[in-house]
C-alpha cells in the first residue's frame, strides 16, 4: 500500500459581484469561464473549441446495485446533461444594463467562439484546460475540476492551481473588460443556508464491497475534519448561533449514506459513476470536505482518505460503528477545542483524535507490514498524520501553521479579543469570509501565508506551472497536451473520452480514456511529436 | 487550548529534499525578516478588511450548490 491512488478535486467557488449584489449567479459565472477563454485565446491566439462530452455520465448510478428514477432525482442531481442559460439568463448576456453583460462583451464572445452545443447564445459554458482541468459553470458557481493526479501532493498543487485559473479569470473581467470586481471565494456556505461543495475523487477496485466500505468510512469522514476543516463563524445552516466551528460543511449533512449531493447530503455518497473501466474500477465521490486554502490541510485530507481506503481494500479496516454518526459529526464540528465525545454503538465514547489515532495506528501498521513506510511521500502522510493528532491532543495552536480551522480560528481569536467582540459581530463574520478570498491582497489566508505563518508544499511558480501544464503521470496529459496541440481538431472531451475533428473524415472520431493510466507523458509523448499532423495522431489512439 | 500570541512555525528548511515528498517552499526573506506582533498582523487585517462589514456579510448571498 502506498499513498499513490488515481484521485481528483473539485471546487465550487462563491462569486460575488460587489457592485451589483443583485447580478445573475449563473451569468457572473459564465463571465468568469469566458474571461479565461480569452486569456487563452490572446495568449495562445486560439483557443481549442473543445466540448464537454455527457456521454459517459451516469449521475443515477447508485453504488449500492440500483439507479436512481430520473423523475424522482432533484434537477441538480442531472449533471449528464449540458446546463443551459434560462431565457431570461440568455436575455442578460446581451443587455447593456447595469449589473449585466455589456452589449461589447456579448458580441465579442459571439465572434470568439462558434456555436455548438455546450455555448449557450455564444457564452461558453464549459471548458477543457491544457492543464487537463475541467473549468465550467456549474448551476450557480463556477467550478474547477481538477486533472486526475496519482499523488496527494500533486492533488495539492493542481488543485491550488485552480485558485490562480479562478482569480486571474476574474482580475481579467476586471480589468481587460471593465466589468468591476467579481469576488471569488473558496469556502462553502453563505452563512444563510446554502452550501457548495470540495468534492474529492478517488479510484478504487470494483471488486470491493461497497458497504463494508461505506461502514468503514462514515466514522473516518465523521472526524477527519480536526485535521483538514476549514472552521467556521456561526453554527446551524443560517449561523442561527453564535460561534466558531471546525468545519465549514458538518451542519448541511444529513444522512449517512445516500446519492445526493444538493439535498439530504449524505456522508458518503453513493455515485456510481467510474469515470473509467466499469468493470475494474468505482470512484469513490467524496463529498463531506471542506476546500482549503491551506496546502497542508488539502494534502492531509487526501493522503489520510488514500490511506484509509488502503485499509479497507486490504480487509484490514478498524470497527468503529458511530451511534448517530450525523449528530457526531455535527458535535465534533462545534467544539474548536476539539475535546468533544461521541458515542460509538459498542458503547465506547471517544474523541475525534481518539477515532483518528485508531485509523492512524492500522494505517501505520499496515504501512509497517508491507514495507510501505520507506515509500517517502506515504511516510511523509503517515508521519505528519501521526504528529497532527499528537499536537491536537496537547494544544490545537501547535498546528496553526498547517491546519487551516486552527489558523483561522487563532486569526479571529485574537482579533475578537483585541476589539472585545461578540462571535456574532459581522468583523468576525467579514474575516470568516475574508478568509477564502482569492485576491492576494485581501485573502486572509494570503495575508498570514506571505508573512510564512501558514507552511507550504508548492511555491508560486510551481503553483503557475500547474496552472498551464498537466499532471505527467495519468491520461489528464493527453487530454492537456492535445487541447493545446490540436484547438481546431478536439471537438469533444470528457474524463474518459476525447473526440476530434479530422480533415476528410466526416466522422467524428471519438477515441478512449477509459484505462485512466494511459495517456500519461511516457505513454504518448512520442505522438505529439506528430506536430500538425491531426490524422496520423489520432489514428495512434485507441478506439472507444 | 491557549490564548497564546500567533507565533510563525518554523519552516523546515534545514532537509534535504526527499524524492517523492513535497518540500515546504522557503518562506520569502521579507517574510522571515519581519516576525510581527500580533497587534501588527491584526492592525493589517484592521486595513485590508472591507468596509461596512455588516452589509457586506449581509450581501454575501449564493444560490444552492452541490
Amino acid at each position: 500500500m502506498t499513498v499513490k491512488r488515481f484521485a481528483g478535486l473539485e471546487t465550487e467557488f462563491g462569486i460575488l459581484a460587489p457592485q451589483d449584489l443583485n447580478a445573475n449567479a449563473t451569468v457572473l459565472s459564465a463571465r468568469l469561464i469566458n474571461a479565461h477563454a480569452d486569456l487563452v485565446a490572446r495568449e495562445r491566439h486560439h483557443v481549442a473549441a473543445t466540448s464537454w462530452d455527457y456521454t459517459d455520465e451516469r449521475p443515477l448510478h447508485d453504488a449500492r446495485g440500483f439507479e436512481m428514477d430520473r423523475d424522482a432525482a432533484d434537477p441538480s442531481q442531472l449533471t449528464d446533461t449540458p446546463r443551459e442559460l434560462t431565457a431570461e439568463e440568455i436575455a442578460l448576456t446581451t443587455d447593456a444594463q447595469p449589473g449585466k453583460i455589456f452589449a461589447e462583451e456579448a458580441s465579442m464572445l459571439a465572434a470568439m467562439y462558434r456555436e455548438d452545443a455546450n455555448d449557450v447564445g455564444h457564452v461558453r459554458m464549459n471548458m477543457v484546460l491544457g492543464n487537463g482541468a475541467r473549468f465550467y459553470v456549474d448551476h450557480a458557481h463556477p467550478e474547477y475540476s481538477s486533472p486526475e493526479t496519482l499523488w496527494p501532493a500533486d492533488a495539492v498543487l493542481w488543485d491550488q492551481a485552480g485558485d490562480v485559473i479562478a482569480r486571474r479569470a476574474a482580475d481579467h473581467v476586471r480589468d481587460a473588460w471593465g466589468l468591476g470586481e467579481l469576488l471569488l471565494y473558496k469556502n462553502n456556505t453563505d452563512g444563510k443556508g446554502q452550501s457548495y461543495g470540495a468534492h474529492e475523487n478517488y479510484l478504487m477496485p470494483r471488486e470491493v464491497d461497497f458497504e463494508k466500505a461505506a461502514a468503514a468510512l462514515i466514522s473516518f469522514f465523521a472526524t477527519r475534519q480536526v485535521f483538514c476543516g476549514s472552521g467556521r463563524v456561526g453554527l446551524g445552516t443560517r449561523s442561527g448561533t453564535p460561534g466558531f466551528q471546525i468545519s465549514q460543511r458538518a451542519d448541511f449533512f444529513e444522512a449517512e449514506i445516500g446519492l445526493e449531493t444538493t439535498v439530504r447530503r449524505p456522508i458518503v455518497n453513493t455515485r456510481d459513476e467510474p469515470h473509467s473501466n466499469w468493470e475494474k474500477f468505482r470512484r469513490l465521490h467524496v463529498i463531506i470536505g471542506d476546500a482549503n486554502m491551506g496546502q497542508v490541510s488539502t494534502y492531509l485530507r487526501i493522503g489520510t482518505t488514500s490511506l484509509v481506503l488502503s485499509l479497507i481494500e486490504s480487509g484490514r479496516a478498524p470497527e468503529i460503528a458511530l451511534m448517530d454518526p450525523v449528530e457526531a459529526l455535527q458535535q465534533v464540528s462545534h467544539d474548536p477545542q476539539a475535546r468533544a465525545v461521541v458515542r460509538l454503538k459498542d458503547g465506547r465514547k471517544l474523541s475525534a483524535i481518539d477515532i483518528q489515532r485508531i485509523y492512524y495506528d492500522a494505517a501505520a501498521s499496515l504501512c509497517a507490514d508491507t514495507g510501505a513506510d520507506t515509500e517517502p511521500q506515504t511516510a511523509d502522510v503517515l508521519s505528519r498524520w501521526g504528529s497532527t493528532l499528537d499536537a491536537l491532543a496537547r494544544d490545537p495552536f501547535e498546528v496553526a501553521s498547517t491546519v487551516d480551522w486552527v489558523a483561522k480560528y487563532q486569526l479571529l481569536s485574537a482579533y475578537r479579543d483585541r476589539n472585545g467582540l461578540q462571535w456574532d459581530d459581522p468583523r468576525l463574520a467579514m474575516m470568516d469570509l475574508q478568509w477564502s478570498d482569492l485576491r492576494k491582497d485581501k485573502g486572509l489566508y494570503f495575508k498570514l501565508a506571505e508573512r510564512g505563518r501558514m507552511e507550504r508544499l508548492f511555491d508560486d511558480a510551481a503553483i503557475e506551472s500547474a496552472a498551464v501544464n498537466p499532471p505527467e503521470d495519468t491520461r489528464a496529459y493527453l487530454r492537456g497536451k492535445a487541447v493545446t496541440a490540436f484547438p481546431d481538431h478536439v471537438v469533444g472531451a470528457s474524463w474518459d473520452a476525447l473526440s476530434f475533428s479530422v480533415p476528410g473524415r466526416a466522422r467524428i472520431q471519438r477515441r478512449s480514456l477509459i484505462d485512466p493510466f494511459w495517456g500519461s507523458r511516457a505513454t504518448v509523448e512520442s505522438l505529439f511529436e506528430l506536430q500538425e499532423d491531426i490524422a496520423a495522431f489520432v489514428d495512434a489512439l485507441p478506439r472507444t | 487550548m491557549s490564548q497564546e500570541q500567533i507565533k510563525p512555525q518554523p519552516q523546515k528548511q534545514d532537509e534535504e529534499a526527499v524524492p517523492g515528498v513535497p518540500t515546504p517552499a522557503p518562506a520569502s526573506a521579507s517574510a522571515q525578516a519581519q516576525v510581527q506582533e500580533v497587534d501588527d498582523l491584526l492592525a493589517e487585517i484592521d486595513g485590508v478588511l472591507e468596509t461596512n462589514a455588516e452589509e457586506f456579510v449581509r450581501g454575501f448571498v449564493q444560490k444552492g450548490g452541490q
